[in-house]
């Protein structure tokens, strides 16, 4: 009997070892941001968010420069898009972005020891004229998105070359010949490791593809999309929610999911983010895309793009909303074009009237 | 008579092997291994085999490893014909049903044509299992009440794989083999179909699945709890009450007002199984076909409490920003 007792122990001992082994301890910190209820609220581990805390902390700005002096474009050649700083915040910014993407490289990551600033040499120099203005309009048109606290390099690069967390269009696994790739049904990196489509970026953060799926009527729509439909759109909010660290009711209240009149602010708040990322997609990354070197290139051929992990890194809001703008507001507006600029460079360059023709396309 | 005390089987029938008896007007030929396993005496009988599968079984087996077959090796070949990647990602694969383009016409083999060839073979599997529950419980003199609740199962399973994809007029609404993608099916579905919950009959079917687990462990229990005075003899008892079927009925008439009897708290048993799967397939028969949102038949029918909300009043950013 003692001994049956005793194997009994250790095999419910076991169990419990087995069952809870994955478990986090007890108890989550939670937030609630809904009506009681309604289970709108966000749990959270007191040990990831200590984690959370550490990989955010902003770095300390440069001392601040006056506005006044000759600007970078009358002292320096080839200014594009920053001539209108003076010289003291041009120089400042310029050591800046170095701190923020290079600060192993220094300057010669982007330029040509002995060459000159001005030269354009480096591909490196040509992607960050682009970022600069994409971080600029980021700032100046979508601040339903960026809000108060903005955007800048150190965002998404946190002191890399190339920012963690890119995508590229994605090829799909291995298939057996004569196989056709259903592009879902293995471990999904980017629906947070189900079987969902294993690309929601292409179709919603590239193309413009409806990612509202869910019955508008209460009774049968003949018009209703496929169901095999939602299974991207679900895949997508897994990106959403693995790249802030969130969960569905960060945005959603989860008895009603496509209800806006249920939703919190913050998925509107998103909404634009989606309409902001595929614009930085294809009017800002997609043109470098010719000029890159291979190595900066997916396996397609194309480059590496921009989703939420890109500036959120994990995080409810970027840096946990830490206002960076407000000590480089250089890069809070887009600069004005250069009339003096080489009509070859300009048409790299997105214009107005190209971002309102991106604005228009899709609606989700 | 303590050992029924005990939630485990305690008892071991330690017995020589035993064939069964014949059965009239059947070519019932009882074969394969007959042997004991001690563990197995743990849970039930002690005895495994002999078994009668006849042509029906040898029928549904050989249409099962078929279907099985197919669904195994269009996985593997998703990748790749990779055992590792077979091994490791085998609850993710799945053999997809064809995309919306194909509407019910017959897809290409690799673009859900072979969907549809497992999903006749496991059907024709399925309905031949179901004839022979039939057949083989009227050989042996039983009611047919196995098959029926059989049939009551294989009624969702159609209704999932076949009558509502028909009805959709599309194969690509229905389920997909695999372990995980069925249940990433299960909750596009859902977000697709607006709430499952708004949906009486998917109420119903939880009332009846969860009343189902009650009824199990409150009927398991009153019989172990009184096997002490013969309610192991349910049967007799049904005809023949005596003290155990009387202390059990006291206990819950006393306890809760209303009791079953010996007889009918089997009846209840099987209508709960039953009506789970009859009441779970109305409801995903109405999804789409009838309904569209279920969450707004809610709201229509007055079945869904409003809550006040917290903050700023949000409003659909695709009417208020024009264009964009």
């Amino acid at each position: 009997m003692k001994t049956l007792t005793t194997k009994l122990f250790a095999t419910v001992g076991l169990g419990t070892v087995l069952l809870l082994g994955g478990c986090e301890m007890p108890p989550p910190e939670s937030t609630q941001w809904g009506y009681r209820g309604t289970g709108m609220e966000g749990l959270y581990n007191p040990d990831t968010l200590n984690e959370l805390d550490a990989n955010n902390i902003v770095p300390e700005a440069l001392p601040a420069v006056p506005a006044v002096g000759p600007k970078s474009k009358d002292v320096y050649q080839n200014v594009q898009v920053l001539g209108d700083l003076s010289v003291g915040e041009f120089t400042r910014l310029m050591a800046a972005i170095t701190e923020w993407v290079s600060p192993e490289e220094g300057c010669n990551y982007c330029h040509v020891a002995g060459e000159g600033f001005a030269a354009d040499t480096l591909y490196t120099k040509k992607v960050a004229r682009v970022m600069i203005q994409m971080t600029q309009n980021a700032n100046e048109n979508w601040s339903q998105h960026v809000g108060g606290a903005g955007v800048t390099c150190y965002t998404c690069h946190r002191g890399k070359n190339v920012p963690e967390y890119v995508w590229n269009i994605n090829p799909g696994h291995k298939v057996a010949g004569g196989m056709k790739n259903q592009m879902q049904n293995v471990s999904s990196v980017a629906a947070g490791l189900s079987s969902l489509p294993v690309d929601p970026f292409t179709p919603y953060l590239l193309d413009a593809r409806n990612g509202r799926h869910a019955g508008t009527t209460a009774l049968r729509d003949e018009g209703g999309v496929s169901l095999k439909e939602s299974e991207w759109g679900y895949s997508l909010m897994m990106h959403f929610s693995s790249a802030l660290g969130v969960n569905c009711t960060y945005c959603h209240n989860s008895r009603a999911f496509s209800r806006w009149e249920e939703s919190s602010p913050q998925r509107v708040t998103a909404w634009h983010g989606i309409r902001m990322v595929r614009e930085m997609n294809n009017d800002y990354v997609d043109p470098t895309t010719d000029w890159l070197p291979p190595h900066r290139l997916g396996k397609l051929g194309d480059a590496q793009k921009v989703n939420c992990e890109t500036c959120h890194q994990g995080a409810y809001k970027p840096l946990l909303g830490a206002n960076m703008i407000k000590d480089y507001p250089n890069l809070a507006r887009l600069a004005q074009p250069e009339p003096e600029a080489p009509a070859e460079e300009a048409s790299e360059m997105p214009e107005a009237s190209d971002m309102a023709d991106m604005a228009t396309g899709g609606d989700q | 008579m303590m050992e029924y005390q005990n939630i485990f089987t305690t008892v071991q029938v330690s017995a020589p092997d035993y064939a069964g008896v014949p059965v009239e007007n059947t070519h019932d030929d009882r074969s394969g291994i007959l042997t004991h396993s001690y563990l197995m005496g743990k849970l039930g009988d002690a005895q495994i085999g002999p078994i009668y599968l006849g042509p029906l079984g040898v029928a549904a087996l050989f249409t099962g490893t078929i279907a099985f077959l197919i669904i195994g090796l269009n996985m593997f070949a998703s990748v790749n014909w990779d055992v590792i990647e077979f091994v490791r990602q085998l609850f993710w694969l799945a053999l997809e049903p064809p995309g919306p383009q194909y509407g019910l016409s017959f897809p290409p083999l690799n673009d859900g044509g072979w969907w549809l060839i497992a999903g006749a073979f496991l059907t024709l599997s399925i309905m031949l299992w179901w004839w022979r529950t039939f057949a083989l419980a009227k050989n042996y003199g039983m009611g047919n009440h196995l098959a029926w609740a059989f049939a009551a199962a294989i009624w969702l399973y159609l209704v999932l794989g076949f009558i509502r994809p028909v009805l959709m007029g599309s194969w690509s609404e229905a389920v997909p083999f695999g372990i995980f993608p069925h249940l990433d099916w299960t909750a596009a579905f859902s977000l697709r179909y607006g709430n499952l919950f708004y949906n009486p009959f998917h109420m119903w079917s939880i009332f009846f699945l969860y009343g189902s687990a009650v009824l199990f462990a409150m009927h398991g229990a009153t019989i172990l709890a009184t096997s002490r005075y013969g309610a192991d003899r349910e049967i007799d008892q049904i005809t023949d009450r005596g003290t155990a079927a009387e202390r059990g009925a006291l206990f819950w008439r006393w306890t809760m007002g209303f009791n079953a009897s010996m007889e009918s708290i089997h009846k209840w048993a099987w209508w709960f199984g039953v009506l789970t799967c009859v009441t779970g397939g109305i409801g995903i028969l109405l999804t789409g076909t009838v309904v569209e949102n279920w969450y707004l038949w809610g709201m229509k029918h007055g079945l869904v409490p409003t809550y006040p909300m917290i903050g700023e009043a949000v409003v659909d950013p695709l009417l208020t920003e024009g264009a964009q």
